[in-house]
């Protein structure tokens, strides 16, 4: 333990803290998700296979751009030919970096995983401390790149949404609970995406002058109010999109049949 | 209806101390600096205590109220099951002066080292003029009664005192950037609140905003848009280049 609250000076009580409440559940909760979370994903992403039942396509392999993609799911070609391994993987950097450096997550896992410390008022357990200011840490301040291209991939994921409203022959005006459900999917991925704290801050957050850009404060004002449920998008979009996945996985290995609304 | 209540209570100084164990009769609607108030006035008439005006407003009676900090003054004893132990301690980030008064001049001497609102030149009639929308904006930082909660509870110093010489803390870093969102501030805080305050040491794990009994987003509002102005300034060469196609200056540019 670091010798933050028992250091000289300071009054002597001991233990990490005072605290008699259930301080633990929220980081533990937190840590089981995520790293069940860590697991489903990352078995899906290096699979390489059972991402897609016509029409639908899983997002974790939307785009899929490499000449190993499974008939029909290239709907932007496939540029990358010399990709050997899971088409996953060459998409997947982006929307993990995306969550990786978004500042709502940062707060999650530096809590639940690195118990940076684990809760307020809850002594951390490292003897030294440098936050954000070396390797790699610093790299959190590419996040507006990350969100870049999450916007880019959350258009894609909103093409891939249209091609839900096909069935399994390609024929238009149908809809089935795959395309519901990517339709919550892209709905809670686009609130997730748009109120990031660095939309938020290219929108209108950097200026001084509000007075002097009413559009863009405007727009300021409505990402502000999304912001303020930036965690909770982020969370429902995380199961959004592994149900998603796993509707699709579930189709295509004939594990169950499209329920058809029309 | 009154009842008695389980008090531990720490007391001692910069030399040692420990948590004494006393049963101070309360009132119904009362809160934890009146039953603090009752045993100093009952039991132990030397505990030190600070506090003022008992309205959540002064900012003055922090403390740690079974191991949370908070404002003894907004602490309802309803809050708690009669039956409860509560335990009030000193702020554990600042050295103990006795009992539950701490040495908060580290917070002072930090904001001795923001550099004062530096205005525009006036107008020809020799007034300055804000409009409402950029005034709003910086309103919510005003708020602020410098408790101190929030630097008590960050764990960059909390946890670690080598770090106080180079983190200002939560409080400090909404005034960088109250100052810095200011339409008509001159200074360019950016270089200064990410250096010489330490913004990045911050990781944003929201415990200033948990705390701050005004309810002033630190994090998302001060903390965090600072954090992205020093991105712009410092990591971004697209914001970088843009500057410099338009030929603005730093500050000109927003």
């Amino acid at each position: 333990m670091s010798t933050g609250v028992s250091s000289h000076g300071r009054a002597e009580v001991s233990g990490r803290t005072q605290r008699q409440d259930n301080w633990w559940l929220a980081p533990l909760t937190t840590f089981v998700v995520f790293s069940a979370f860590v697991v489903y994903a990352s078995w899906r992403a290096f699979a390489g296979e059972f991402y897609y039942s016509s029409p639908y396509l899983s997002p974790f392999y939307s785009p899929c751009l490499t000449t190993n993609c499974v008939e029909g799911s290239s709907d932007f070609g496939q540029p990358f030919s010399w990709w050997q391994l899971s088409p996953a993987l060459i998409i997947l950097i982006f929307p993990l970096g995306f969550r990786m450096t978004c500042y709502y997550y940062r707060k999650a896992y530096y809590r639940a995983f690195w118990l940076s410390p684990p809760a307020c008022a809850v002594a951390e357990p490292h003897a030294k401390y440098t936050g954000e200011t070396r390797l790699p840490l610093i790299l959190q301040n590419l996040h507006r790149y990350f969100w870049y291209a999450a916007v880019l991939v959350a258009a894609v994921l909103t093409f891939d949404l249209v091609l839900a409203f096909r069935d399994e022959d390609k024929e238009w005006g149908h809809a089935g609970l795959g395309t519901l459900l990517m339709l919550i999917n892209v709905v809670y991925i686009w609130l997730y995406t748009l109120s990031c704290h660095s939309c938020r801050h290219a929108v209108g957050g950097r200026l001084r002058h509000f007075s002097k850009h009413p559009v863009r404060y405007r727009a300021w004002t409505f990402v502000s109010r999304l912001n303020a449920k930036h965690a909770r998008y982020a969370w429902v979009s995380l199961f959004s999109v592994a149900l998603v996945d796993f509707y699709v996985y579930l189709l295509a290995t004939g594990t169950i049949t499209d329920l058809r609304f029309f | 209806m009154g009842y008695d209540l389980n008090l531990r209570v720490w007391r001692g100084d910069s030399s040692g101390g420990e948590l004494g164990d006393y049963t101070v009769e309360v009132e119904e609607g009362e809160v934890v600096l009146d039953a603090i108030h009752r045993l100093q006035a009952t039991q132990t008439g030397d505990l030190a205590v600070r506090w003022n005006c008992k309205a959540g407003k002064c900012g003055s009676c922090s403390a740690e109220v079974n191991g949370r900090p908070r404002l003894m003054c907004m602490t309802r004893l309803a809050d708690f099951d009669e039956a409860e132990t509560i335990t009030v301690t000193p702020m554990r980030s600042f050295p103990v002066i006795r009992d539950l008064v701490t040495d908060v001049s580290f917070n002072y001497e930090k904001a001795k080292q923001v550099p004062a609102f530096a205005p525009t030149p006036r107008d020809a009639d020799g007034k300055r003029r804000m409009q409402q929308a950029d005034v709003e904006r910086g309103q919510e930082f005003r708020k602020c009664i410098e408790c101190f909660l929030c630097q008590n509870t960050c764990h960059v110093v909390r946890d670690h005192e080598e770090n106080k010489p180079a983190f200002a803390g939560p409080r400090l870093f909404l005034r960088y950037a109250e100052l810095d969102m200011h339409p008509l501030d001159t200074n360019d805080r950016r270089k200064l609140s990410q250096e010489a305050a330490g913004l990045g040491m911050c990781n944003i794990t929201k415990c200033c905003s948990e705390v701050c009994p005004e309810n002033i987003k630190i994090t998302d509002n001060a903390i965090i848009p600072m954090k992205e102005r020093v991105a712009d300034r410092k990591y971004d060469p697209l914001v970088w280049l843009g500057s410099k196609i338009r030929r603005r200056t730093d500050r000109e540019e927003v």
